[in-house]
Parts: C-alpha cells; structure tokens; sequence
C-alpha cells in the first residue's frame, strides 16, 4: 500500500478516539489492558490503554480518570456516543493483561494483569458491549493496532509473528 | 508530599544515593568480570509513564531487565537493564562462551542463570551501599528477569507507584565496561515507592521538606 495511514497514539494510561480511516495504536503491554471499542457502521473506533483495574486503589486527590479500567472505559463509551456512535452497535476487542513476571507471591499487586483483564470483562459487561475478540493473559508483551478499515486489531509480540483477531 | 517538585537538595540527595549503590555495584561487577568497569554521573529525572519508557528508547524497545522489589524500611523497585547484545556480551563474559542466546527458539538456560546470577550480585551491592549509607533496611526479593518490549516489563514496576501519582522520580546510574569489543552498559533504575523518599530523607537528616 502507498498511501500514508494515520496512526494515532494512545500513551500509558491514557484514551484517544479516532474516525475511519486513522488507525489507532498503543505500544508496550505488560499487564496493561488495551481496550478497543468501536462502531463499526460509524466508522468510529477508541482505544483505551488501562493500567490498573479499580479507581478505588487510588490514593490521590485528583485522579487521572484513563488510567483505571471503572473510569477510563464508560469515559470511552461516552466519548463515543457523542461522536455518533450508536450505543447498540458498539463493540469490543481487548488485549494484554500479561503477567511479565512469574511471581511466586501471589500478591493483588503481582496478580495485576489478571485482574486488569476481569475489570475490563466486568465494566463492558455492564454496558452491554460484547467482547468479539482477545488476546490476554500470557507472559508476553503485546503492541496493539486497530484498523478501522478491516476492524481488526493487529498484534504484535516480540518472540511471534504479527497476526489479526 | 508532591512528588513532582523536588527541592536542589533533595535531588542532590537522591543523586547521592544513585552515586553510592551504583558505585558499589560497579565495583561487584568488576570483580565478577576482572575487568575495569567505569560509571556515569547518575540522573534524577521526574518523568511521566511514557517519558520513562523514552529513557531507554521507546515503549517497544526490547530489553533484557532484572526487577527486584525491595522490601524494608524504604521499599521501591530497581530494575538492571541491558540491551539483548549487551546482555549476551555480560553473559559470554561470565561463562567465557560464545553465541548465547536469549530470544525465541535459542534461548538457552545456562544463559538466563549466568544472568540472574550476575543482575543478583549488582543489586545486592547497589542495595547495601543504600541500606549502610542511609541506615534503613532494604532487602531485595530474588531477581526476576524478563526480555520483553520496554513498556511491558516497567510499568510491572509502577503499580504501587501509580495509585499515588502519575509521576515516577528515577534514579539513573550507568555502569560501563568498555574493553570489550561491543561493551556492556547496564542501567539501575531505582523507583522508589512514594512514601519511602519521606524515609530516605529523614534518614539523611533532611527535615525541612513538607
């Protein structure tokens, strides 16, 4: 292909929207979630980079509402929704929720990962989303793309080839 | 307190400690290696999740990375990272082999031992330095080790941190060892958890820093 495709970054805990034809991408998942949730018909496609399951573990004033999957997901779905996506058609991709260590505590703390993955389960769940596609748990760092052309996100980690889900 | 403002002095004082752990580790690694190790003046950097992973070339940036979590008095995380070359350089020094290999289908035990082996006695050295400067108890958890893309392996570091900030402060050292033909530079981040910079302080005879 020699077009140029739009790729939009999405950082560490951290949401960004994005309309047919731009791509969206977030790079590095450890045990970090990477949630995509689209309307495929609308051409409208958000991706949010989740790094802890709960916003009631935070112990701040001010919290960063992307960085919990309870905050960052119905701010997702509600971004979406005023962008013209209809909330009957959205659907979920996810990936990530690795465990990069192998622990042998079995502290909350080490457990994030899974976690992380059950918190995402939970919240799109409540909101009706199915969840069409994954990719999770493992011991494997994953860079996620979604294409808002095929709807499929790619996936890439460092000991496999890329493939689609 | 905020962590995002330090004071000259308190970075100073983290400087100090970077200087201190890494300088002893560098001495471990030069007796493990028989060769000259040399190292750099070490960073205190405020960054945000994404600028952390820049530090060490961008949240797909594969690297071989030894965590340790540090119980204690003043807990917090240290990383030792090196590059996959860097990592087989260290490990060919130590068991006097050639073409290790720690990726995919050539990934070898032996190598990956020699590696824990090696990160193990670096942090120790660079944790006892800390512990005997500040007289505070830190003892490091085995060592983890993990070859993966940057991003996933650091923020397995950050959970603690990051129910309490979007900040982390880390203390960079590098340690070089220039002789051999590719060179092995290692890397300490030492992320310490939001309430032990309070203990450090103190334990320093630094007050005045609410």
């Amino acid at each position: 292909m020699n077009k140029t495709q739009t790729v939009i970054k999405v950082g560490i805990a951290d949401v960004n929207l994005v309309k047919k034809p731009e791509n969206i991408r977030t790079s590095g998942l450890g045990s970090c979630v990477g949630v995509v949730v689209y309307d495929a018909k609308a051409g409208l496609a958000g991706l949010a980079h989740i790094l802890l399951p709960d916003s009631s573990m935070a112990r701040q004033k001010d919290i960063n509402i992307y960085k919990y999957a309870d905050t960052a997901l119905p701010y997702l779905i509600d971004s979406l929704i005023k962008k013209g996506a209809s909330p009957d058609r959205l659907k979920a991709k996810m990936a990530g929720g690795a465990q990069m260590f192998q622990f042998s505590s079995q502290s909350n703390m080490m457990r994030i990962g899974p976690r992380n993955i059950e918190a995402v389960r939970g919240i799109l769940h409540e909101y009706h989303i199915p969840v069409v596609a994954h990719d999770v748990g493992g011991n494997a760092g994953r860079t996620i793309e979604f294409d808002t052309n095929m709807n499929k996100l790619k996936i890439r980690k460092i000991n496999e080839k890329e493939f689609l889900i | 307190m905020e962590i995002t403002k330090l004071t000259t002095i308190q970075k100073d004082v983290l400087k100090e400690i970077g200087n201190i752990g890494a300088g002893n580790a560098a001495t471990s690694m030069s007796e493990l290696l028989n060769k000259k190790i040399d190292m750099q003046v070490p960073t205190v950097n405020v960054v945000d999740f994404d600028e952390m992973m820049d530090m060490i070339g961008g949240h797909e940036q594969v690297i071989t990375a030894l965590f340790f979590r540090i119980q204690g008095e003043a807990p917090g995380t240290v990383y030792f990272i090196l590059s996959i070359e860097e990592a087989k350089n260290l490990v060919e020094e130590i068991t006097n082999q050639n073409g290790c290999g720690l990726l995919g289908e050539e990934f070898d035990e032996m190598a990956v031992s020699a590696l824990q082996e090696a990160g193990n006695i670096l942090t120790s050295s660079y944790l006892s330095a800390l512990s005997d400067f500040t007289n505070l108890n830190m003892q490091p958890s085995i060592p983890y080790l993990s070859i993966d893309m940057a991003g996933a392996i650091l923020t397995a570091g950050l959970v603690e941190l990051s129910q309490v900030t979007d900040y982390a402060i880390i203390i960079n050292t590098r340690i070089n060892y220039l002789d051999s033909k590719d060179g092995i530079q290692g890397n300490f981040f030492f992320i310490p958890d939001p309430h032990s910079f309070q203990k450090i302080y103190q334990s320093l005879g630094l007050h005045n820093h609410e």
